[in-house]
């Protein structure tokens, strides 16, 4: 069927399984129609695209370490550019963003342009460089420029604590898909999901990991975007919602006026029994709020999750796989053009999802209803039974407030489909899509703990001597460690997903951002430099972060601190960050400026053509 | 000067202007939020439409100028790696 190279054929094939795709979706439409329970499609949804992932990874298996690592340099630009947005796309991206924006309105879309602008400085001051260097991993760049296998530990500390962070975070997210969609255990739901992770990665690294989130960027998209058009015009949207809510958008704040937003207090909502992690609205939706500080907050937001973006190795080292420096410039816009369909598409789908269920004039409103006739609603039913909805009646006058609706983060997403009236193969569809953006970010992120580890620790510095079949062994043996303990970590349910999304972000900038950026940058920057900006940045942010946060600082500091300038623990890497720049600057100037070579090195880095620092190795 | 400093200089000089333009659309605009949320686009309050759609697709823009750019700059000095594609 398909002749000739395999890279020539990529738009041929990806474009088959596309269209095989939609095959399925219209499959299970009339499966729907004929009568097959929810529950069954649901299952097949997600049965039927882990399998295909799984063969992608099975056909990409590989025994060179090139095509292991980096996936032989070869990926096209605008396939790079998909398999990139699948892998920065996360669970939490997928199902819990537009919640976010749903419950935050404006101040939570801080992240909306915190994950977004990132790429400008990835696309300016990082990926062009590390491409021409010709790393394996983001620690072996640091490690090949500082020089010393000091630096080269230290930086895969901080890529392990970053990344791992994050995993556990994603490993989750694949058990509560996995758990809901298969109606299984959450903790059995978890082991689900890891072996799927491993399937896609273990045999072919790189290449297996690349082709696998091509594919299951394609799926995310198109279970993100079918429900929002198809919602939108249901409520009468209008058909290209990013470009016709205004009216909504303003209908919303009427709305917040008319009933109201009231903040509950902590003591009520705990008489009330409202299970944890449920939020109610009690912010606006568009407003902006006032004041210097406000404004503070927003911007340090977005400058951690900007500055953080910069730094995450697994997205850094999808720019080591195409072809030339060049494609690895664009393909940092294709990517970032990839990301931008999903996001400008969350706040639309949380502005449909609250207007469905606040306006009073539709069939779909519950807000000022009874709350009897609200309970009675099937979805809420479904919903309320497994704790994602909750109804507290605080005035006790039988009519449901805007204060007194609680809903997870994730049912806008989830349920927003069912709420708005379409068939449940829709339903199914978003959780193939979540279990796509899920599984994806979770493999690239296991692969770059695992490659770090076995690159820089092992081949590196354990054993360089070591021999191919030898090197990939440990690569594969760790790839499995690695899962397992963050799924172990994960079944425990220890952190909400947000939480510990931002912080890998915070780490990361408190350790790579400026060794990376001066590596490249400044020819005067020392390894003494390096390794001190490591860990000072590392150090102070992770104590910061300790001081800062509640649950750490109450047992190690005795008390609950107020944050120092709204610096609170999702925004630590403002201290981390600058700390590392200051200490590897002061220490580069005292110390011994780099040799001829090194600084020869740095000039070839900074120039597209010629060879490339590190060859095969 | 030889020419891979001159090459390199124009790339800083590019490198600065493209974060310019970044920080421009990344917190410039934010800063002023509550005044521009008071005008309007597409229907949007501009704050909103900024932060939900207006900035991200500015910066995929940026990208795809910054990259274009930057070619011109690596062919002027001969270090265009075009047809190794």
């Amino acid at each position: 069927m398909f002749k000739g190279d395999f890279i020539k054929n990529l738009p041929k094939i990806y474009g088959t399984y596309t269209g095989g795709f939609l095959v399925f979706i219209i499959l299970m439409a009339i499966a729907e129609q004929a009568g097959v329970s929810a529950k069954n499609i649901g299952v097949m949804f997600v049965a039927f695209t882990v399998c295909i992932y799984a063969l992608i990874g099975y056909l990409s298996r590989t025994i060179n370490v090139d095509a292991y690592y980096v996936a032989g340099r070869q990926v096209p630009t605008v396939f790079n550019g998909m398999a990139t947005a699948a892998d920065w796309m996360s669970g939490a991206s997928f199902v819990a963003l537009a919640g976010g924006v749903y419950f935050g309105g404006y101040t939570y879309m801080a992240f909306l342009v915190g994950w977004t602008g990132g790429y400008v400085l990835v696309a300016t001051l990082m990926a062009p460089y590390l491409r021409k260097f010709g790393c394996y991993t983001v620690p072996d760049f640091i490690g090949t420029r500082y020089g010393g296998n000091l630096v080269r530990a230290c930086s895969v500390f901080v890529l392990f604590i970053a990344s791992f962070t994050y995993v556990t975070a994603q490993i989750n997210a694949t058990g509560t898909i996995a758990s809901r969609a298969l109606g299984i255990p959450f903790e059995a739901g978890v082991w689900v999901g890891l072996v799927s992770i491993l399937i896609c990665s273990m045999l072919g690294g790189m290449r297996a990991v690349t082709w696998t989130q091509v594919a299951q960027y394609i799926v995310l998209i198109i279970a993100y975007l079918i429900p929002v058009f198809w919602i939108s015009s249901n409520v009468g949207g209008g058909i290209f919602p990013h470009l016709m809510l205004g009216d909504e958008v303003a209908r919303l704040g009427e709305l917040e006026q008319q009933f109201g937003l009231v903040k509950n207090s902590a003591a009520d909502m705990k008489a009330a029994g409202v299970p944890g992690g449920l939020k109610y609205i009690s912010g606006s939706h568009s407003g902006v709020p006032e004041g210097g500080m406000a404004v503070w907050k927003y911007l340090s937001l977005a400058i951690c999750m900007m500055v953080g973006t910069a730094s995450l190795p697994h997205i850094l080292m999808r720019y080591f796989t195409t072809p030339s420096v060049r494609a690895a410039r664009k393909s940092v816009a294709w990517s970032l053009f990839f990301i931008f369909l999903l996001y400008s598409s969350a706040p639309m789908l949380a502005t449909l999802s609250k207007l469905a269920l606040m306006d009073p004039n539709l069939p779909t409103g519950i807000i000022g209803k009874s709350i009897s006739e609200v309970q009675s609603i099937e979805w809420v039913q479904r919903w309320s039974e497994v704790k994602q909805v909750f109804i507290a009646d605080f005035n006790g006058d039988g009519i449901l407030q805007l204060n007194e609706w609680f809903m997870r983060g994730d049912v806008v997403v989830l349920a927003t489909p069912e709420v708005a009236g379409l068939p449940f193969v829709i339903s199914g569809l978003v959780f193939a899509g979540g279990m796509a953006a899920a599984m994806s970010t979770a493999d690239g992120l296991v692969l770059a703990i695992s490659n770090a580890l076995s690159h820089d620790i092992y081949y590196k510095i354990i054993d360089p001597k070591a021999d191919t079949a030898k090197r990939l062994l440990v690569a594969r043996v760790l790839l499995v460690i690695i899962g397992a303990a963050g799924a172990y970590i994960a079944s425990f349910r220890l952190t909400s997903i947000l939480g510990s999304v931002a912080w890998a972000f915070d780490f990361a900038m408190s350790g790579l951002f400026f060794p990376l950026v001066l590596g490249v940058w400044w020819k005067r920057a020392t390894r003494q430099g390096a390794i001190a900006g490591i860990i000072a940045g590392i150090v102070s942010g992770t104590l910061y972060l300790t001081w800062v946060f509640p649950k750490f600082s109450v047992p190690m500091w005795g008390g609950v601190n107020t944050p120092f300038l709204g610096i609170d623990h999702l925004r630590f890497g403002l201290i981390g960050a600058p700390i590392c720049l200051v200490v590897m600057v002061v220490v580069s100037l005292m110390t011994k400026e780099p040799s001829p070579s090194v600084q020869k090195m740095v000039d070839d880095t900074r120039i597209p053509t010629g060879k490339p620092i590190l060859g095969k190795q | 000067m030889s020419n891979k400093d001159a090459y390199w200089e124009k790339t800083k000089n590019h490198m600065f202007v493209t974060l310019a333009l970044w920080a421009f659309f990344s917190l410039v605009v934010f800063m002023f939020g509550s005044e521009l949320n008071t005008m309007s686009f597409l229907g949007y309050p501009l704050a909103y439409y900024m932060t939900a759609q207006g900035s991200l697709l500015a910066f995929v823009i940026i990208l795809f100028w910054t990259a274009n750019k930057q070619e011109k700059i690596d062919e002027e000095h001969g270090f265009s790696e075009r047809g190794d594609n």
